[in-house]
């Protein structure tokens, strides 16, 4: 299908979006445009004016401040992926960046954006959930800051207000003990997953500790298991599978019914449970 | 103050455009309705089929999932530039001789996004290959084809051994 009508105006700095936005009845923000347009093309969204903030400066950097990556909005998920500080410093996202889509949606779609739609079968918002990483926001009356904890209300709904441009995310900084997992399963590569993990915890001597485990594609927005983060503490795999019995409750979808999300969910578990105690290649069943 | 309908001036296989259009028209519409390049096709209209792509600055897009208006000043290529080009005559006659192709209606797209793999050099391993088309439909080859002529375009480039 093609999408309904509506004006579109190009964005010059971060106060011109915010101004174009707040003077318009249904104003869209236009970032990569990788789920919006889709969503337009199907008429499932039909906005007065697209604010398009592609060409707005300052957007698409990536900087450490305060042992934190910041994450411009606007970097793509191509660019991430070529990034060093990325792959170093958040390797959560670098493990994810390759289910992203297909190499032609990386090379549009972008980090910020893909927060802040908040599709709960998409990565990256899982990624963000499980680094406790906080939103940069900015609008009318200045800007703010969002944990990812409270980010998140709903079924593409969270902290932002329509008169609100997310401008950056900022990811605590991997170090020596930090632990990554991810893991999704999809019908095809790159499509949206069935169900996925995004995991991060800290090695403790040998047992892990400050462990956070984040679904997606089981629910209205990314979910924390944290039953089974109970049981991971205590080293025990089985016990955190059998967990997430109670700490999910996955809706059936076109893709999958819930007894079969649940049944991933508790094969990603122990796979990325393995990853994050450091055994990998054996727990690849 | 906000308007549906934009002036925008372009460079498209090398020529400058200057068009005027309505800001809901796709990048893939606009090039095959108001500049008749045809070769880009469109299939699923919301980036899952990969039938739409183009190269915008350099890189493959969904052609569906771009906006014309926000082509303003870019650096767009199609089928029809980069085979004049020659840049893939390699890429295509290896496609012709495996039989990678029979509708052809994906054809436009996989070439693109197959040269945008090749062009990082080295010989990807068959895996990488369908990884990197995974977001190109083909309803009549069963792949095998076309990652037997990306292989071995993969592998003439790197030093024409086979």
């Amino acid at each position: 299908m093609k999408p309904a009508p509506f004006a579109y105006e190009r964005a010059r700095s971060l106060d011109h979006a915010i101004e174009l936005i707040s003077g318009a009845e249904d104003a869209r923000l236009l970032a990569g445009g990788q789920s919006l347009i889709a969503t337009l093309n199907m008429r499932l969204s039909r906005p007065q004016l697209l604010v398009d903030l592609n060409r707005v400066p300052g957007l698409d950097r990536i900087v450490m401040r305060d042992g934190k990556v910041e994450i411009g909005a606007l970097i793509r998920y191509a660019q991430a992926e070529r990034s060093a500080e990325i792959t170093t410093r958040a390797p959560l996202i670098a493990k994810a960046l390759p289910f992203i889509g297909h190499p032609a949606i990386r090379n549009r779609g972008t980090i910020g954006g893909s927060i802040a739609f908040g599709d709960p079968a998409a990565e990256l918002p899982a990624c963000f959930v499980a680094l406790d990483a906080e939103a940069v926001i900015a609008g009318p009356s200045g800007s703010r800051v969002v944990k990812a904890d409270t980010f998140y209300r709903g079924l593409f709904e969270s902290a932002l207000t329509p008169r609100e441009v997310l401008t950056a995310i900022r990811v605590p900084a991997a170090t020596g003990e930090t632990r990554t997992g991810f893991a999704e399963f999809a019908r095809r590569h790159g499509d949206y997953a069935m169900a996925g993990l995004a995991a991060t915890a800290r090695a403790n001597g040998k047992a892990l500790a400050d462990i956070r485990l984040v679904f997606f594609g089981v629910g209205t927005m990314p979910v924390r298991a944290r039953g089974a983060e109970a049981a991971l503490a205590n080293g025990d795999i089985e016990a955190a599978a059998r967990a997430l019995a109670t700490d999910l409750n996955p809706p059936g979808d076109v893709q999958a019914t819930s007894a079969v999300k649940r049944q991933l969910a508790s094969v990603l578990l122990k796979r990325v449970a393995a990853e994050l105690m450091g055994a990998g290649l054996e727990a690849r069943s | 103050m906000s308007e549906r309908f934009h002036d925008i001036v372009l460079t498209v296989n090398g020529e400058q455009v200057r068009e005027r259009v309505d800001a809901r028209k796709t990048l893939v519409d606009f090039l095959r309705e108001d500049l008749s390049l045809t070769g880009s096709h469109v299939g699923c209209e919301h980036g899952v089929c990969g039938a739409c792509t183009v190269r915008v600055d350099g890189v493959v897009v969904r052609g569906c999932l771009m906006l014309a208006v926000q082509c303003d000043g870019a650096r767009v290529e199609t089928i029809e530039g980069v085979s004049d080009q020659g840049e893939i005559t390699d890429l295509q006659s290896a496609f012709e001789t495996r039989n990678a192709l029979q509708c052809g209606y994906c054809t436009p797209g996989m070439l693109l996004t197959a040269q945008e793999l090749l062009a990082g050099g080295g010989v990807p391993s068959r895996e990488a290959i369908r990884a990197h088309l995974s977001g190109n439909y083909c309803r009549c080859t069963g792949y095998h084809a076309i990652v037997d002529a990306v292989e071995a375009v993969a592998q003439s480039r790197a030093g024409g051994r086979r």
